[in-house]
């Protein structure tokens, strides 16, 4: 495989990484990368996914589809390239091994080649699809974990991701009733969504920013109010009700209390003290945790313990009034519910990062998530350039897979991709396209008739 | 319009008295109408728009708009009053097409208008605009209605509407046709399904008058551009490019008897009683010594309506722009355009002084300093022009959230009000009734101060 021998010479270029170990080092480089996009990048399967059908044979596909897509490439000194537009699967290729981009973001369908657009003046350039996305990043949840904060991802607080991705998804599926559906890690501190059912590419912004607002329950703008939530109203919409019950309750008093200590010192409950309208309860309870005595259970963990003792006294029958019940509720949203990048979502025009790139400063590759094994998923396990590379370099597995690909860990997220998404999308696309040809003939038909009639 | 229903036949009053305004009148229109119907519009339109800027709240809106209503579209002759409705609603299309931001404001009041009025209709009413929108939405059945009853009474508790019956009518409808219910969680949405209330239908429709309205104004003014403009030149085309910027208060032409000023006081009055988009145009062109057409234009005629004299005008534009441009240049090229502005040359039209609607809608370029401050400033350059004009921090939070929510007029009128220690219930909308609400509380102070003196002296 002459491939491969290139992948050893260039190894061979890099002096000081000659000088690790028998294993590839860590890191990113512009040599992995074009190893990557060479021999393990998914072109066809990406090119199959934003054709959505229109690259078949029917007469009623689309031909010009896929390449009125904008693709964007981020180059290694920084450069960034907008509105570049492919033809065919082939020329996407190319040009991506040609460029190695750290980055490729992805931005609608316009309604002509945007890479023209100058020529279209008069008549205008615009998107005319777009899947329905959301950028869920860790970043916005610094005040609520404390393992670590910014650009860092643990075991500890990826839990909060999970809770994402399980709120969202249901959501979109039982209320929106929308079907294909693609979640992404987004190769650093967050994920990705790709809604990508017909219905969900032709929604106008002002329906994107709609779906958006249903989804929203901070308020913004308020850097002074100690609240971050506000439920109002004496009772919740039913899609709050059933996120709480189904997800936030039991991530927040089964995982999160413990694994992120919300109540183990002062400053830390203060913070949930202040979610509290109500002196004497605050008072009371500041009073039973200032004394830090252990006396019943040394066992039991102390931040269960005092989140017990806070909802037993602000659900307990002295405190009837909705808005301390109600309190309970806001305290288990405020460091739970999912943080959405709202503008991301609101409009057509957003560019977001494409899936299977490599993020440039951990490695990692943005794999697919399966949301229905969401738990189960680890950040610091998926594959990274390196160890790819490494598994494309043994040499004892080279026998037993067809390709590069399925030599390396790389394989069963690419399987998953074609499995679980681009397949049922594909069909239900093609479904969707012969079914909508139909109609319109059989329409054009009576048409003619009605002509026929008239015509007599 | 109770006494057109009245005089129909009984039977007839499931029919609505809201046109849904799909196609043009095919009525002889007197051209006096033509305008004065427009006007009355306008002058519903210009007071909802008023009310949603004030932040009124849904039951004050309710009765300003029936009352807007009722004082301008009653036509004398009762059987006129849907004519006068459907005329002037599309003549105002003719003058709110041709512009990004007029047809912008056009589509946001006339909806709020058709909401208003789609909620005052009777059930049996709307239902017939419903069928006439196409919108053949079947009741949700009463097998289904109980499976998703405890959601249904979940989100009317959740929004504190009256709890559904168990014989309330609900549309099921796409979740895309009602997004103001999506984004608020104002509706039980299902597999994309989303389950309407009656009371909620007038969301429904709206957006489907919204839409439609807004296709329309599309194609109106791409017909306006390519045809009418040209073939109305002598006729249509001044009335409506008159419409939509004419200020339907006092036009301000003619200063009030106690506002005439000359050319010495005129710095210090600028000081006191200009409003900020003229006080930046004043101070501007004695730094410079020029000002660009717009900003000429703009301080030019304001300070006619604030009572300066031609002559005193030609003298005070010349002091100044000779120093930049020479004497001699000036009378050749800048004395002409403020003549004309005093109706002295070319057509002899006296020219009315621009209303804040005006100004705001303006696009100042490069080197230009007129439009509207609160509009075209950054943020960093309006709190500085503020604490010039000596607003305190606390008002200047409140002018500067104002504008963040694109209500310049009202971040005038606190500037007014900060300034002037007073406040103005009017509010701001036109430069001349900043400027002489100004002046008459200017002098209202003076008086009582020189009153106060004369007690003292009398006392003494």
């Amino acid at each position: 495989m002459p491939g491969h021998e290139v992948a050893k010479d260039d190894m061979m270029i890099d002096e000081y990484e000659q000088k690790q170990v028998n294993a590839v080092p860590d890191g990113f480089n512009s040599q992995y990368l074009k190893i990557y996009y060479g021999k393990l990048f998914p072109y066809e399967e990406m090119f199959k996914w934003m054709s959505y059908a229109n690259d078949g044979k029917h007469p009623a596909c689309n031909q010009s589809y896929f390449g009125r897509r904008e693709f964007s490439f981020t180059l290694d000194n920084d450069v960034y390239l907008r509105y570049k537009t492919f033809n065919s699967v082939s020329e996407l290729e190319n040009s991506i091994k040609e460029k190695c981009p750290v980055k490729i973001d992805i931005g609608p369908v316009y309604n002509v080649d945007p890479a023209k657009r100058h020529s279209y003046a008069q008549s205008g350039c615009y998107p005319e699809e777009r899947e329905l996305i959301f950028d869920i990043d860790m970043s916005d949840y610094d005040d609520v974990r404390y393992c670590c904060s910014g650009a860092d991802v643990c075991l500890e607080c990826w839990p909060l991701m999970t809770i994402a991705i399980k709120v969202i998804d249901t959501a979109l599926r039982d209320d929106f009733g929308f079907n294909h559906i693609l979640w992404v890690y987004s190769g650093r501190r967050g994920v990705h969504c790709w809604v990508c059912d017909g219905k969900a590419r032709r929604l106008t912004n002002e329906l994107r920013a709609a779906i958006a607002d249903y989804f929203r329950v901070y308020k913004v703008g308020n850097e002074n109010s100690h609240k971050k939530v506000s439920l109002m109203g004496p009772a919740l919409h039913p899609f709050l009700v059933r996120s709480y019950t189904e997800v936030l309750k039991d991530f927040f008093e089964r995982t999160l209390l413990s694994s992120q200590k919300i109540f183990s010192t002062a400053e830390r409950y203060e913070k949930i003290l202040d979610m509290i309208p109500d002196e004497s309860v605050t008072s009371e309870l500041r009073g039973k945790w200032q004394d830090n005595r252990r006396t019943s259970n040394a066992k039991e963990d102390i931040n269960v313990a005092r989140w017990e003792q806070l909802k037993h006294l602000l659900q307990s029958g002295k405190q009837k009034m909705q808005g301390l019940r109600r309190c309970v509720e806001e305290i288990v949203f405020s460091y739970t519910y999912p943080r959405l990048d709202m503008e991301v979502s609101k409009h057509m025009n957003h560019l977001l990062k494409a899936p299977f790139c490599v993020h440039p400063k951990t490695g990692r590759v943005c794999v697919p998530i399966d949301p229905n094994r969401c738990e189960d998923f680890d950040p610091t396990a998926v594959p990274t350039l390196s160890t790819l590379i490494e598994e494309l370099n043994n040499e004892g597995l080279r026998a037993e897979a067809d390709n590069d690909r399925d030599r390396t860990s790389l394989g069963k997220s690419i399987r998953f991709f074609q499995s679980s998404f681009l397949e049922p999308l594909v069909k239900s696309c093609k479904e969707e396209m012969i079914s909508s040809y139909n109609a319109k003939l059989q329409q054009s038909k009576l048409q003619q008739s009605k002509n026929v009639l008239a015509a007599i | 319009m109770l006494a057109v229903r009245s005089r129909k036949p009984a039977g007839y009053d499931d029919v609505p008295t809201l046109p849904l305004y799909r196609s043009a009148p095919a009525l002889d229109v007197r051209l006096e109408e033509f305008e004065l119907f427009a006007i009355d519009r306008l002058r519903v339109l210009k007071g909802i728009s008023d009310g949603l800027s004030r932040g009124k709240k849904h039951e004050e809106m309710e009765k300003l708009v029936t009352d807007l209503w009722k004082t301008n579209m009653r036509h004398p002759q009762a059987s006129e009053d849907i004519n006068k409705d459907i005329i002037s609603h599309f003549v105002l299309r003719l003058v709110y097409c041709r512009t990004e931001e007029l047809r912008k404001w056009f589509l946001s009041m006339e909806t709020a208008l058709f909401r208003h009025r789609f909620r005052n209709e009777r059930p049996e009413a709307q239902r017939s605009l419903m069928a006439e929108f196409g919108l053949a939405y079947k009741k949700v059945d009463i097998s289904e209605l109980e499976s998703v009853m405890d959601k249904l009474t979940q989100v009317a508790r959740s929004t504190s509407q009256s709890l559904p019956t168990a014989d309330a009518i609900f549309y099921k409808v796409p979740f895309a046709e009602v997004p103001e219910l999506v984004g608020s969680r104002r509706v039980f949405i299902s597999k994309g399904h989303a389950y309407i209330a009656m009371s909620q239908v007038v969301s429904l429709v709206a957006t489907h008058f919204r839409s439609h309205l807004s296709k329309a104004l599309m194609l109106t003014n791409r017909k306006w551009t390519s045809t009418i403009v040209e073939q109305e030149k002598n006729r249509l085309t001044p009335i409506v490019e008159a419409l939509s910027t004419s200020y339907l208060g006092p036009d301000y032409s003619q200063p009030k008897e106690f506002a005439e000023i000359s050319l010495r006081e005129i710095d210090d009055i600028a000081k006191s009683s200009f409003p900020m988009c003229m006080r930046h145009l004043f101070e501007k062109l004695r730094e410079e010594h020029h000002l660009k057409h717009g900003g000429r234009m703009q301080l030019g005629l304001f300070l006619k309506g604030v009572g300066l004299k031609l002559d005193d005008a030609l003298a005070f534009w010349k002091a100044e722009f000779s120093r930049k441009v020479g004497a001699e240049r000036f009378d050749k090229e800048y004395a002409y355009s403020i003549r004309h502005n005093y109706g002295r040359e070319g057509k002899r039209t006296d020219y009315t002084p621009y209303s804040c609607q005006k100004i705001i809608s303006s696009t100042p370029g490069v080197g230009d300093h007129h439009g509207c401050p609160y509009r075209h400033f950054s943020e960093e350059n309006l709190t500085a022009a503020l604490s010039r004009m000596g607003v305190n921090s606390r008002a200047l939070g409140d002018v500067m959230s104002k504008v963040r929510n694109k209500h310049y007029q009202l971040a005038c009128t606190l500037t007014f009000e900060a300034v002037h220690g007073t406040s103005c219930e009017a509010g701001i909308n036109h430069p001349n009734q900043y400027f002489s609400d100004s002046q008459m509380i200017m002098k209202s102070k003076n008086h009582s101060t020189a009153n106060d003196t004369q007690m003292q002296i009398e006392s003494s």
